[in-house]
């Protein structure tokens, strides 16, 4: 029996049991039950696109965290390609369960995303879904119209498909090439004719919706919508980052970002459809630190950390889909169940999970969401993987205090200076960071990555000289 | 009786000498480093008169029970006998002492002690043979099962076992560590004690003491029935049981003989003070003259392969080149060391130190003068400033003891900057790894005109540089760093 055949019997049996369990309401626990907030016979929720009536899923299944060979992701293992047994199924257990919008670009997963989706959706009919990628023209070398245009040609062909549903100008508000926000976007799709370009190709039926992703400042906003507003272009759509503690602490995370409340607030007063990126921040805000997942369990016992947040992503009116980069069938499982169908947030609910926003925020944890943008670093440190331990241990609440002398302080130091050698090489850690910035421009957070390495250089080594 | 106490004291030292080789933790190394100070060599070399004397007057008392006891390379030779006997049981036999190449032997590891020819009493010496075994053959097997553990707990957020980098110090080092396995393994397990009774220097030396020991096995010829078996017992040859003589210069006291009589012939009891007087020896630290290690140095340098991708993706990791070892004109010793002179004349490269290195900075050398002794390079780490390990394992005072405090006044090298490999100069990044990480200060950027471009370049204030190694360990050139460390002929204190 191969994986795939594995995979359908146990979900067959997955069924089975959960029709029995709801029968007998009393199970041996030997059988499986199904995941937390799975139910039979609930549909997917569902959205309009005001501009072209699609009914889009409100989960949508991002392409950048895809499965390896090796296990996990590519972040863990770089080296490994991609799983495209477990990417079918998971693209087959999304189609089956309602998920009709898929989100991939050139660049996600050391540029093999595309591929790999293609290779998936085309086994099934092309009207049975919704494709979006993105032009990702980011480096320099390739601003022209000529290499532009390749890269929206080379989509499709990966794609397997003649037309996108949804093109995104991929990561407006960044800057790029030695040039602020403006300059870039400018550079990038409107100096070079590229914008006119796509204009045309939607007018051909090529793409059916255009729009932008943002990361960026207020101002880099308002400039890109000032084109909206003066009729110049129209954006179907736009792809922003949007969940609950982004909604007022963006900002405050970093100086150079904008809070999604803000953001939501200026798309949703044009009629703007948006979609959400984020909504767990790649995955941190699933992996809480007890006394706050504690206090959500404690608020509504169904709803698990990333139940709640998909919730607040899912909730107002104005969002089209949440895009989730899902690697595993149980995530996929549990986000799913979530929306089918979603149960918006009251407004008490919303006003309650704000304050505990507050509270995550006070922790200070480095806003990464491991997209892995910025890597690979051309001086080899596995920059998402310093931070994700670094994080992992502010949620674990295990973090050494520098001053500390007492026997947590000793468990804790040990635990932090172990884990971090199990989960980065040494030669990858952050004291070889040399600072040559090349990183920076290429994080969507805007986390000035040096500074924060040698912050965590400083650290790491006063907990190495800290032996009793 | 004698053989039981024997055996269960031979134990607890084996045990211990070999946790302390493996390098199992520090917390319990710390306080069981006793167990190679009490080893003969290491106290001579560290002219510890005292532990010396200790020996003498026990050798004295009771015999050559040191080499049954404490010297572990004896006790891994009974254990090979033991198998060797489990085999074949009455194996041995009686052979005449072979004293001109005890003495020959003796002579040469002397005459090498006195004009510090290294290679030749690091080679012969008992207690660091054993160490060599240990630190290369045994511990990389207890790593592996370290880093196995180590794995294995991971998936249970436990952190008792961290991994350990797995790597080949030195193949020389190895390879002299397998044949004297290899060779002293089957040595014991077909003849016992050769080695200890012919080539060793310090069985030699002991040899003179226990000739005239208080407490030795003597045969009571009126018992004896000539049946032979304590004669084919002796691992170290020395019963005649013809002639009903115990050779006490080769007999190791292990007790076998007494316990495989069925007559009562043999005793080990005091003897007849007929000979006994003191035996001094010549062995005084002798006087050495001073020499340099001046070896033919080419500054090693290496074009900093650092390619960028031309059109970016996401994810994925670049490629890290593996370090190389820079040629140093002067080898860089441990803090504690005072030169790589007095490492060179007291060092027995018994690898303890390079055991307990948590650092990966010691390995041995492969210098033919300093064969096996222990040095520093910084290709996977530095000499972390809180860390004095090797400096409190060391038994022979190759290594003196330090403290952290007086660590950071010794410098024991300092940096030497490359042009040609730098960052800022190979490909116009901006850098300074190793101003930002140097432990002293010594290191500052300042802007110069390379090729017609402005780059800010480090420059290193040797006055205030330890040779620590950190930026050497940091900096991003490779495979050769472009700053490193060359030794100080002498550590400047201060």
């Amino acid at each position: 029996m191969d994986r795939r055949e594995f995979i359908k019997h146990s979900a067959a049996a997955v069924a089975a049991t959960s029709v029995l369990a709801t029968a007998c309401k009393n199970n041996n626990g030997k059988s499986p039950l199904p995941l937390e907030g799975e139910s039979e016979g609930a549909s997917m929720s569902l959205r309009t696109n005001p501009n072209t009536g699609d009914q889009v899923s409100l989960l949508g299944f991002g392409m950048m965290r895809l499965p390896v060979q090796a296990g996990g992701t590519a972040r863990e293992n770089p080296d490994s390609p991609i799983d495209q047994d477990a990417v079918n199924e998971m693209v087959d257990y999304a189609l089956e369960h309602g998920v009709n919008f898929f989100d991939t670009s050139p660049v996600y997963c050391q540029g093999l995303s595309e591929r790999a989706t293609g290779i998936a959706l085309s086994r099934h009919p092309r009207k049975s879904y919704y494709i979006s990628t993105k032009l990702s023209n980011f480096s320099p070398e390739i601003w022209s119209l000529k290499e532009s245009k390749a890269m929206f040609e080379h989509s499709l062909k990966d794609l397997q498909t003649d037309y996108i549903d949804y093109l995104l100008l991929h990561g407006l508000g960044m800057g790029g090439g030695g040039r602020d926000a403006d300059g870039a976007f400018r550079g990038r799709f409107i100096e070079n004719g590229l914008l006119d370009w796509l204009v045309e190709q939607k007018r051909k039926g090529r793409i059916r919706n255009l729009g932008f992703s943002f990361h960026g400042s207020p101002e880099a906003l308002a400039s890109i919508l000032r084109l909206h507003d003066e009729g110049k272009y129209h954006w179907d759509f736009a792809l922003i980052e949007l969940n609950y503690l982004d909604w007022h602490y963006a900002n405050e995370i970093n100086a150079r970002n904008t809070d999604a409340e803000y953001l939501y607030g200026e798309l949703e007063k044009r009629g703007i459809p948006m979609l959400v990126m984020e909504p767990l921040l790649g995955g941190r805000l699933a992996k809480q630190p007890d006394a706050i997942t504690a206090r959500m369990r404690k608020k509504d016992s169904r709803f698990s950390p990333a139940a709640w947040a998909f919730r607040f992503a899912g909730t107002p009116k104005g969002i089209l889909s949440v895009l989730s980069g899902m690697t595993y069938m149980e995530h996929m499982r549990e986000n799913i169940a979530t929306y089918s169908p979603l149960v918006p947030l009251s407004d008490e609910e919303n006003e309650w999970l704000l304050t505990l926003a507050r509270d995550i925020y006070e922790l200070k944890a480095i806003p990464c969401t491991a997209c892995n943008y910025c890597m690979p670093c051309p001086y080899g440190l596995n920059i998402p993987g310093i931070f994700a331990h670094y994080n992992k241990c502010i949620a674990e609440g295990t973090m050494p205090s520098v001053d500390g002398r007492d026997n947590e302080f000793q468990r804790n130091r040990r635990a932090f200076l172990v884990g971090y050698d199990r989960a980065v090489p040494s030669v990858r850690q952050a004291d070889h960071c040399i600072g040559c910035d090349h990183c920076v421009s290429h994080c969507p957070q805007r986390i000035d990555i040096p500074k924060e390495m040698q912050r965590i250089d400083r650290f790491v080594d006063q907990l190495r000289q800290a032996n009793s | 009786m004698l053989r039981k106490i024997r055996i269960t004291l031979a134990t607890v030292c084996f045990v211990l000498i070999n946790l302390l080789f493996l390098g199992v933790s520090w917390g319990l190394s710390q306080h069981i480093a006793w167990v190679a100070k009490i080893q003969f060599l290491p106290a001579l070399l560290a002219l510890d008169y005292a532990m010396l004397l200790v020996l003498i007057v026990v050798t004295l008392l009771f015999g050559r029970i040191y080499c049954s006891v404490i010297c572990p390379l004896g006790v891994m030779q009974d254990l090979f006998g033991w198998m060797g006997k489990k085999a074949k049981k009455n194996r041995y036999s009686h052979s005449p002492e072979k004293k001109w190449l005890r003495y020959g032997v003796l002579a040469v590891f002397i005459l090498c002690l006195i004009i510090g020819f290294a290679p030749v009493t690091t080679l012969l010496a008992p207690y660091s043979a054993y160490g060599r075994v240990v630190n290369s053959l045994f511990r990389p097997l207890y790593d592996l099962l370290n880093n196995g553990l180590a794995a294995f707990e991971s998936h249970y957020d436990s952190y008792i076992f961290s991994e350990v980098q797995l790597w080949m110090r030195s193949v020389t080092t190895f390879i002299v560590a397998l044949l004297t396995l290899g060779v002293l393994g089957f040595l014991a397990w077909r003849n016992g004690r050769t080695y200890c009774n012919t080539i060793c220097p310090v069985g030699t030396i002991l040899s003179f003491f226990s000739r005239f020991s208080l407490l030795r096995v003597q045969m009571d010829k009126d018992k004896c029935k000539n049946c032979s078996l304590c004669e084919k017992n002796c691992k170290a040859s020395a019963i005649d049981f013809k002639a009903g003589t115990v050779d006490a210069s080769r007999c190791v006291a292990c007790g076998d003989c007494l316990e495989v009589c069925h007559f009562d012939a043999l005793h080990y009891k005091p003897s007849v003070f007929s000979h006994q007087h003191s035996a001094g020896s010549d062995l005084h630290q002798p006087d050495m003259s001073k020499r340099a290690f001046v070896t033919g140095a080419v500054l090693a340098t290496g074009a900093a392969a650092m390619a960028q991708a031309k059109i970016k993706v996401d994810g994925g990791m670049a490629v890290i080149e593996d370090k190389q070892v820079p040629d140093r004109e002067t080898p860089v010793t441990p803090p504690g060391s005072i030169s790589a002179y007095n490492m060179n004349r007291h060092c027995t490269a018994c690898q303890l130190c390079v055991s307990a290195c948590p650092n990966n900075v010691l390995r041995p050398s492969t210098d033919p003068l300093r064969f096996m002794q222990p040095e520093m390079s910084f290709e996977r780490g530095y000499c972390r400033p809180e860390c004095t390990r090797c400096s409190q394992v060391c038994p022979t005072g190759a290594i003196k003891p330090i403290t952290k405090e007086e660590k950071t006044a010794i410098h024991i090298g300092h940096a030497v900057w490359i042009e040609q490999n730098c960052i800022p100069v190979t490909n116009g990044d901006h850098c300074g790894a190793c101003a930002r990480h140097c432990l002293a200060w010594a290191i500052q950027m300042v802007e110069k005109e390379i090729n017609g471009k402005t780059v800010e370049v480090p420059v290193v204030d040797t006055e205030k540089c330890i040779g620590c190694g950190k930026c050497e360990n940091l900096c991003p050139a490779r495979p050769f760093s472009a700053i490193y460390v060359e030794g100080n002929t002498m550590h400047h204190i201060n």
